[in-house]
């Protein structure tokens, strides 16, 4: 390689090098602004003070689901598997809304620690499970699948 | 057989060969890929089991949302390499190639953006949210496009508009691991990877099939009509050579 290509070669890499660097330490500076959602943990660690209108992250806690008879109220709480959240809401739930599920809200702490969401997002992860393999994981009793009904989707 | 790939490899930078040619290698990627997206769209949408595990049909927009995505992240990326290709050793058809990328590339994050907006609304709640990492960053990658786009209209100097596509594909590729990152170093809505390199795909192969099908047909698809493309392109900035002279003439049928 003639030496002036090799100088422009270097120069090109050690820009966008530098360029990359600049990034990164922008996006490590800015993490909790970048992040979509706080987690449970984040809260409990005094990330985010009551008032202040956030989103909060985290797996539906199985059997924490209670629905209001008469209104579109509903309270779960939320785990990232070491704290957990209580949240409130009211107003329709998205479809993937489930126990077990991940989901995102939108909202702000009361006084007394509880979420009350304004909005309320379902996450979906990469597993996607055809209906036989999910009637097999049932029928072997697998604790995730117990509530489908095959004929959910028909 | 590497000596006459590399004589072969080399003769890609030169536009009379590239010209004359003929249009064989746009024509096949063309039909393999329109044959292929045909193949693996039925298969996808009609014959593939639907997702028991979460979401239902909606999941099947996967066969045209993951292609378009990785399709616009490799044009990015081919984009850049030709940019550095063209500013260091200065050849003419790199550029050519690169030019033609950023409008194709453009439709594709486009379509990307699209699907996932469509494909979140009965899944998330929401089409999108655009703080969100991965949903900021491909937008980034669009606007990089249309930036380019748009800055190649206004620039009337061919040597500066080249110049410039070049650069602007170089600083924006440090955006693609930024993309491809963004829903492991971040708390996002997005989903992880469904297909990764060191591991066997988190669905069964009557769903991961027709989905690899639909990525190598985008592939085929997108490198036709960019060299497409960039045979009139070439012809376009040979034009006042006399071979070129040639072919036009012949073109128009005179």
């Amino acid at each position: 390689m003639k030496a002036h290509r090799k100088q422009k070669l270097i120069l090109i890499f050690a820009g966008v090098a530098v360029l990359a660097l600049a990034l990164s330490f922008i996006g490590i500076a800015m993490r909790n602004q970048i992040n979509l959602y706080y987690s449970p943990t984040d809260i409990a660690n005094g990330l985010a003070s009551p008032g202040q209108t956030f989103r909060a992250g985290g797996l539906v806690v199985d059997g924490s689901v209670s629905r209001d008879e008469e209104t579109l109220f509903a309270q779960f709480t939320v785990t990232d598997g070491g704290n957990e959240l209580v949240m409130q809401y009211i107003g329709i739930l998205p479809d993937l809304f489930r126990e077990g599920q991940g989901i995102v809200a939108q909202g702000s702490l009361n006084g007394d620690g509880v979420f009350v969401a304004d909005e309320v997002f379902a996450k979906h992860d990469e597993n996607y499970l055809p209906p036989e393999v999910a009637e097999s994981l049932k029928a072997s009793g697998h604790d995730a699948y117990q509530n489908y009904d095959s004929g959910d989707y028909e | 057989m590497w000596q006459r790939f590399k004589v072969w490899f080399h003769k890609w930078g030169s536009p009379r060969w590239f010209v004359e040619i003929g249009p064989g290698w746009q024509n096949s990627l063309l039909v393999i890929g329109l044959v292929g997206i045909a193949v693996g769209s039925i298969w996808g949408l009609a014959f593939a089991p639907y997702d028991f595990h979460e979401q239902g049909n909606s999941a099947r927009i996967i066969y045209f949302h993951v292609p378009s995505a990785i399709i616009a992240q490799s044009l990015y990326m081919g984009m850049a390499i030709m940019g550095i290709v063209f500013l260091v050793w200065k050849i003419k058809m790199t550029i050519v190639f690169a030019r033609q990328i950023v409008l194709v590339g453009m439709l594709f994050s486009a379509l990307a953006l699209a699907t996932g907006g469509i494909w979140g609304l009965p899944t998330w709640g929401t089409m999108g949210l655009i703080t969100d990492p991965r949903i900021f960053s491909t937008a980034a990658m669009f606007f990089l496009y249309v930036g380019i786009w748009v800055l190649n209209m206004a620039l009337d100097d061919v040597k500066v508009a080249d110049k410039a596509t070049a650069v602007l594909a170089i600083v924006g590729s440090v955006n693609l691991p930024i993309i491809k990152f963004s829903v492991e170093w971040f708390n996002s809505l997005h989903q992880t990877a469904t297909f990764t390199l060191t591991e066997p795909p988190k669905m069964l192969p009557e769903m991961w099939l027709p989905l690899l099908i639909n990525v190598l047909a985008f592939y085929c698809f997108a490198g036709g009509v960019v060299l497409a493309r960039a045979r009139f392109e070439a012809l376009r900035r040979e034009r006042k050579k006399s071979w070129a002279q040639e072919r036009i003439n012949q073109l128009i049928g005179q």
